[in-house]
């Protein structure tokens, strides 16, 4: 116990020997998650777009009118032939573009099936798929629309059209602002990005630095100069991770809606394998430059793997079944269970399972290379 | 620019190579890694919302309440996880995240439906993710849209009224990506985070371990100009940064079939202009800070985090609040984005984007004039600091 308190204390002096790294520790989550609450915003609303109305018929208007009072969609420029639409989204002033062809309005009026045309611009594929879905949805209301009306002239045949109403409810973040999803997922990233790469540094610079063999020349066990090593990093986890909840609840009014302790205790779960994975970093790199662009190579992939931003159930099987390992996957559904669903053990224990047997894994694999690497 | 700095250009950049070279599995790292991570982003990822894990509820189990489930069955936006008779059950499967929507049919629907009354559905959504969330009840909408439109047109149809076509039909264009395919879309911005975190890390690390292992000392006694060193120090990293960049694109063009639709030497212009802001970048970072370990979280707090949320990769700018909006003009991945968006899919001249290339080339300018006096002035500095110490 004494040796670990000893260790523990000789990693405290080193970190405070960089003035520089408690700021960075401690200020640069709250920049991050500042930034990320305020920036990350995948609400879809204003996509400025271009009207080429050829039509010029009451009809045409009718409809254009219908997409630009959607509030989805800001008119940037009206046009009169299709080419001219090109410069514009070429440049990027414009995201999409609606082309009512010539005919619409007689087309309508003889009922005979009318076309309508959305282009949207590739590129920034995620604006792209929402604006043609609500270009399509509004659309489809107009179709309705029609029909209806088709209905009232046909009101003689004693018919009545049907409509199956959706009374769409939603659960946990009832606006469905972005912040709400983005914000928790900080906590996560900043978990697992400080304390993989601080722990992977922490055993290669002994080794740079020449210090490695004369703590292996000491008394001091293997085991006890993990603990000793590893206990700072948690400190910091834990400190970054009030720091983060504090401000997404009291600047963000983003809810904890479940046990606050269980959350901690599985911040603790979750470090486990960052910590674990760290260290196997460590005993794999020769140089700090080394263990910090592998971190870099192993954080990036599980970001993008653990449905953060990405859907896993839109992934093909393969990487499906990938991301099983990945534990910040399971950690994300455990955040936002308890911050945002206010679930509790009963609802969260196969992910906290998850992330203690994977952690157990990735941690007995490092001390086992460690230990290989003493002798 | 003085002779001076020229005779030591040459021994500079050649002791960065052998230090470059001395470590084999960080060389392969900066040129690999971008290449691995468009391998896997591009078959993993996907921005569509489909598979949505649901539940469906049928209090009824009717003929016509089980169409309606069908509908829902056989979309690929959904896939039916569950089939439950009560509605207590969805609290539990939700919060598991084993389901994300729940489809709720009522005991009166067919009752509803054939009294010529509107009958309603429930639609209970996970709004966790406001993403997926909003795109979800989209696509009910549509699926019971469409369901009633057809039971209503073949209600006509019934009566008599001849074959009722849909009056409108919709034609969707994508351009640039016309099957919205992640890699097209991921490749540029891809291009631009790697470029920005490996090389901005990679200059700051050379720099900081001179620093950390007291070399930089030495090298501040010698008659080397500052200029001179970062001019040497660099060369070699743009070269990597450059191969990567390269094999990203070979690969892009290979495996996803992204082709570089624009002209070439404005795309090259373009990333050595965005190369020398990240180098840039990378000095200021190596200025301030004494040891690896702060420069190395630095430098990734610095670009990971700004490239991915505030160049417009993943988060469309005009979205943000309007202080976000001026932060983002600092991110040089801003400019960079719409260059290779247009350059490398939409196959825009120059026209389009002179306006990016010109603050680009502004900011790549400033920035390395910025970095070289930090670094002239911390080399001053230091032997001095150092002698009061003694």
């Amino acid at each position: 116990m004494k040796a670990i308190l000893s260790i523990l204390w000789k990693e405290f002096l080193q970190l405070r020997r960089d003035p520089k790294l408690f700021p960075v520790i401690f200020i640069s989550p709250i920049l991050q998650l500042l930034l990320l609450g305020y920036a990350a915003n995948l609400d879809v609303k204003n996509i400025p777009s271009v009207v080429c109305d050829m039509d010029r018929s009451a009809e045409s208007r009718g409809l254009i009118d219908e997409f630009v009072n959607s509030g989805y969609f800001t008119v940037e420029a009206r046009v009169e032939r299709m080419d001219e639409i090109d410069r514009y989204l070429d440049n990027g002033d414009a995201a999409m573009a609606f082309v009512v062809p010539r005919g619409f309005g007689g087309d309508v009026a003889a009922r005979r099936q009318a076309s309508l045309m959305l282009i949207a611009d590739g590129s920034e594929s995620q604006s792209a798929s929402i604006g043609v879905n609500y270009g399509t949805m509004i659309a489809a209301k107009h179709n309705q629309k029609i029909i209806l009306e088709t209905f009232e002239r046909a009101r003689g045949l004693g018919l009545k059209p049907v409509i199956v109403n959706a009374e769409v409810r939603v659960w946990y973040n009832p606006e469905l602002r972005s912040r709400n999803f983005m914000v928790p997922g900080v906590l996560g990233l900043i978990l697992m990005i400080m304390t993989t790469v601080l722990a992977s540094i922490g055993i290669v610079r002994e080794r740079e630095a020449g210090t490695m063999e004369q703590l292996i020349v000491t008394p001091i066990r293997p085991y006890q100069l993990i603990i000793g090593k590893l206990l700072p990093f948690v400190l910091i986890g834990l400190v970054d991770a009030t720091f983060v909840i504090t401000v997404a609840r009291g600047w963000f009014g983003i809810p904890v809606r479940g046990s606050v302790p269980l959350l901690f205790a599985l911040c603790l779960a979750f470090m486990l394998n960052t910590l674990g994975f760290g260290l196997f970093i460590s005993t794999i790199s020769r140089t700090q430059q080394q263990a910090m662009l592998t971190s870099l190579f192993f954080i990036m992939p599980q970001i993008m793997l653990s449905g953060f931003v990405f859907p896993i159930e839109n992934m093909p099987k393969f990487f499906q079944a990938v991301t099983m390992i990945v534990p910040l996957r399971y950690f994300f559904v455990i955040i936002r269970g308890i911050m945002l669903k206010g679930a509790g053990w009963h609802q969260l224990w196969h992910q906290a399972a998850a992330l203690m047997v994977l952690g157990t894994i990735i941690l007995t694999l490092s001390v086992a290379r460690f230990q290989k690497k003493l002798d | 620019m003085n002779p001076l700095k020229h005779a030591f250009l040459g021994p500079v950049m050649r002791k960065e190579v052998r230090q470059i070279r001395r470590d084999t599995r960080s060389l392969i790292f900066m040129i690999f890694i971008p290449a691995f991570l468009l391998l896997v982003f591009g078959f993993a990822l996907n921005f569509d919302v489909k598979h949505i894990p649901l539940a469906v509820v049928d209090l009824e189990g009717s003929r016509l309440s089980r169409e309606l489930a069908e509908k829902f069955r056989t979309t690929e936006y959904f896939d039916v996880k569950a089939t439950l008779d009560r509605t207590s059950a969805i609290d539990d499967l939700m919060a598991e995240e084993k389901i994300r929507a729940a489809l709720v049919i009522p005991a009166t629907f067919s009752e509803d439906l054939l009294a010529g009354r509107s009958p309603s559905v429930q639609f209970l959504l996970d709004g966790a993710n406001a993403m997926s969330g909003t795109t979800a009840a989209g696509y009910a909408a549509s699926i019971l849209q469409s369901y009633s439109q057809r039971t209503t047109l073949e209600a006509l149809e019934r009566r008599g009224m001849g074959t009722v076509t849909l009056p409108l039909k919709t034609e969707v264009r994508v351009w640039y990506n016309p099957e919205l395919q992640s890699a097209r879309f991921l490749l540029p911005g891809l291009m631009a985070f790697i470029l920005m975190v490996i090389l901005t890390t990679s200059t700051a690390f050379s720099i900081v371990r001179e620093k950390e292992r007291g070399t930089m000392e030495q090298i501040a006694v010698s008659p080397l100009p500052a200029s001179a060193l970062i001019v040497g120090k660099l060369v070699p990293y743009v070269v990597i940064s450059l191969a990567s960049a390269h094999l990203v694109l070979a690969l892009g063009w290979v495996l996803f079939g992204v082709g570089i639709e624009g002209n070439y030497l404005l795309l090259l212009l373009g990333m050595i202009l965005f190369l020398i802001s990240g180098l840039g970048q990378g000095i200021l970072i190596s200025a301030i800070t004494k040891t690896q370990q702060v420069a190395f979280l630095l430098s990734v707090l610095t670009t990971i985090l700004p490239t991915f949320i505030l160049s417009g990769f993943v988060f469309p700018i005009r979205n943000m609040p309007a202080v976000i909006q001026v932060v983002t003009y600092f991110v040089p991945a801003r400019y960079f984005l719409v260059v290779l968006r247009a350059v490398i899919l939409k196959g825009a001249g120059l026209p389009a984007f002179w306006e990016q290339m010109l603050l680009l080339a502004a900011f790549a300018v400033s920035t390395l004039a910025l970095s070289v006096v930090m670094l002239r002035r911390g080399g001053e500095r230091r032997p001095r600091r150092e002698g009061r110490a003694a």
